[in-house]
């Protein structure tokens, strides 16, 4: 019998193709905002291993998003036209789309090596600002090769990013994460976030499974900068800065750490969120004692500090996340 | 020669700078043992609480400048006040990870707040103190890094002065050493911790003045990377020690100017995390700090 959740992928990769033959007919804004969420999801979803399920939390995703989305730019504009041009036309671009996307996701698990190796000997906030630091290194760095376009960034990027790509990684990300939680190897990632001292007493490799957790989220944070650069067809370092990270982070607080389903819908949320609130500048409403506020531009223009108090608010009154109601996570931990 | 010490003198004014931020981490740090990703953003609002109170001055002169300093430090003990009152103080017993998330909650609510009460666009900061340059045998001082020199040195023994001579300072480092035990002799914790909030934002706001003394324009954006280099200062001298914090902030800032003169400078903000990384992994105690035993 085939197990559960091969039957969830297949289903998940079904779906994708189906949207993928569906695009043409869906608007182009709207189409956008579908991929960016099934990117969102990736992001999420990974860094859900890092902070949720390993409890070490990492505030550097974008880093490895950054060198991701380069290394796929880098192959799909620089090195395939050189060294296999067939493969840029016509149906060879299905065929160097993914080995590109894997090879920036490569890239990124080695950078993840090199970034976990020294910094997980450290805990919490110490964790946190040195995961931080190496982001921005790695922005410094970026910002330093001419050759990918120095502080202006790469632009003209060939637009391969189709809804089919994206979610058929989506569903490869929560594949792989899912199976390795929960799996027996997986229990391993729990007993480093319960209690690392006790895990360490009880025979596990805590350093290895750290670094594990780290490797395969920056892998899977490197496949979606591939598809993200695919997909606005220019990238800058700027773009993959401190706040990129932290919007991840937030996408993993709100679902709940350590809660799949809860975080892909977190994921889907925020990324339709500010989309949603944009819209509301336009809107009118007749409110007969608030006629300033008749206007709905100011929810528009305040909605980042909307967001910020939302975060605040959530870790006063509910900080195992919106959507954990079992009672594992991050309430109970203690590190 | 004459190029190593101006350098000097540059790096030191910016090093004086980091040290005021620097102080509020390590503060923070003592009593609380939590990173105060928020102090960044209370260096911003310092800066233009400043540049509110300069702009209503009618010209500038030490008093103008004196009068922005003092009211942008009060302003800033009180918002650093506020924010431990909502923020900090009901999850006083929760998780690290919580209290860390809300502080970067914190710091994104002031940032954008900022944005939109300030417009995010920059601002060119007015010029509070009557501005000259000194000529003294081949080097050039600007009247700012003088002023830069003599109020951190001010607030700097000001400071040593209240955390080792008064009674609230001793209470402050009887809390750092050991919560419990202060309270069991009658001091009162979250007053102290209070305290230390509005001591810590206080010189953040000086940090900020001067800052935008040195470069002229502010933005809501403006403390992100000056806080983070801080928050490496704080952690270079050895975290919770107040003497550790200044010296990593004048050495981070000599560092740092020397960097950006050679023609290593576009990697001039990579520099503080690669001191961080390596100070982390060689010496995670800091310079002046003391290796704490990690007990189960």
């Amino acid at each position: 019998m085939i197990p559960r959740s091969q039957i969830v992928l297949a289903g998940a990769l079904a779906s994708a193709g189906l949207l993928a033959v569906l695009q043409p007919r869906i608007d182009d804004y709207f189409a956008l905002i579908i991929s960016n969420i099934g990117i969102n999801i990736i992001l999420a979803v990974s860094l859900n291993l890092i902070n949720g399920y390993t409890g070490q939390f990492s505030l550097g995703h974008a880093g490895f998003m950054a060198v991701g989305a380069y290394t796929t730019a880098a192959i799909t504009m620089f090195g395939a036209p050189k060294f296999a041009p067939a493969l840029t036309q016509g149906a060879g671009i299905h065929a160097l789309f993914p080995i590109a996307l894997i090879g920036g996701g490569l890239t990124a698990a080695l950078a993840g090596v090199l970034v976990g190796a020294p910094s997980l000997r450290l805990k919490g906030d110490y964790l946190a600002i040195v995961t931080l630091g190496f982001g921005e290194i790695i922005r410094v760095l970026f910002r330093n090769v001419d050759s990918l376009g120095g502080a202006l960034g790469l632009n003209s990027i060939p637009a391969y990013t189709n809804l089919f790509w994206v979610y058929a990684f989506a569903a490869l990300t929560v594949y792989v994460v899912v199976s390795m939680v929960n799996s027996t190897y997986g229990r391993g990632f729990l007993a480093v976030h319960d209690d690392e001292i006790a895990a360490e007493a009880m025979g596990i490799n805590t350093t290895r499974y750290k670094i594990t957790a780290f490797v395969v989220g920056a892998f899977f944070a490197g496949v979606a900068g591939g598809l993200y650069g695919h997909s606005i067809l220019t990238i800058a370092p700027t773009g993959f800065d401190f706040m990129r990270s932290i919007e991840i982070v937030v996408m993993v607080i709100l679902g709940g750490m350590g809660n799949t389903t809860g975080v892909i819908i977190a994921a889907v949320l925020l990324t339709l969120l500010p989309e949603g609130l944009r819209m509301l500048a336009g809107v009118r409403v007749d409110l007969p004692f608030a006629a300033p506020f008749n206007n709905l531009k100011w929810i528009a223009d305040t909605r980042m500090i909307i967001y910020s108090l939302l975060v605040i608010v959530l870790m006063l009154a509910r900080p195992q996340g919106l959507f954990n109601w079992a009672n594992r996570g991050a309430a109970k931990s203690k590190f | 020669m004459t190029e190593f010490f101006q350098q000097l003198i540059n790096g030191l004014s910016l090093g004086a700078i980091y040290a005021l931020i620097a102080l509020g981490y390590t503060m923070v740090y003592g009593v609380l043992r939590f990173i105060n990703f928020a102090h960044s953003d209370v260096f911003m609002v310092g800066a233009f609480a400043g540049f509110y109170i300069g702009r209503g001055m009618p010209k500038e002169s030490f008093a103008t400048g004196l009068l922005a300093l003092m009211g942008a430090m009060a302003v800033c003990a009180l918002l650093g006040v506020t924010i431990e009152r909502l923020a900090y103080r009901p999850l006083r017993n929760r998780s690290k990870l919580t209290v860390l998330i809300t502080a970067i909650g914190v710091s994104l609510l002031l940032e954008y707040t900022g944005q939109f009460v300030f417009g995010a666009a920059p601002k060119p900061f007015p010029t509070l103190f009557p501005t000259r340059t000194f000529n003294i045998a081949g080097l050039v001082f600007s009247s700012n890094q003088l002023v830069v020199f003599a109020v951190t040195v001010g607030l700097l023994g000001a400071l040593q002065y209240i955390v080792l001579r008064t009674k609230v300072g001793t209470a402050m480092r009887a809390v750092s050493f050991n919560q419990q035990a202060a309270s069991l002799v009658g001091i009162n914790n979250d007053r102290i911790i209070s305290f230390t909030f509005a001591l810590g934002s206080a010189l953040a706001a000086a940090g900020g003045i001067l800052y935008s003394l040195n470069y002229q324009a502010i933005d809501p954006l403006m403390g992100v990377l000056p806080g983070l280099k801080a928050f490496v200062a704080a952690v270079l001298g050895g975290i919770g020690n107040i003497p550790g914090a200044a010296l990593g902030g004048l050495l981070l800032g000599v560092v740092e100017t020397f960097f950006n003169g050679s023609r290593f400078s576009t990697f001039t903000d990579a520099i503080a995390f690669a001191i961080l990384i390596g100070i982390l992994l060689f010496r995670p105690a800091g310079l002046l700090g003391k290796l704490q035993i990690e007990k189960v």
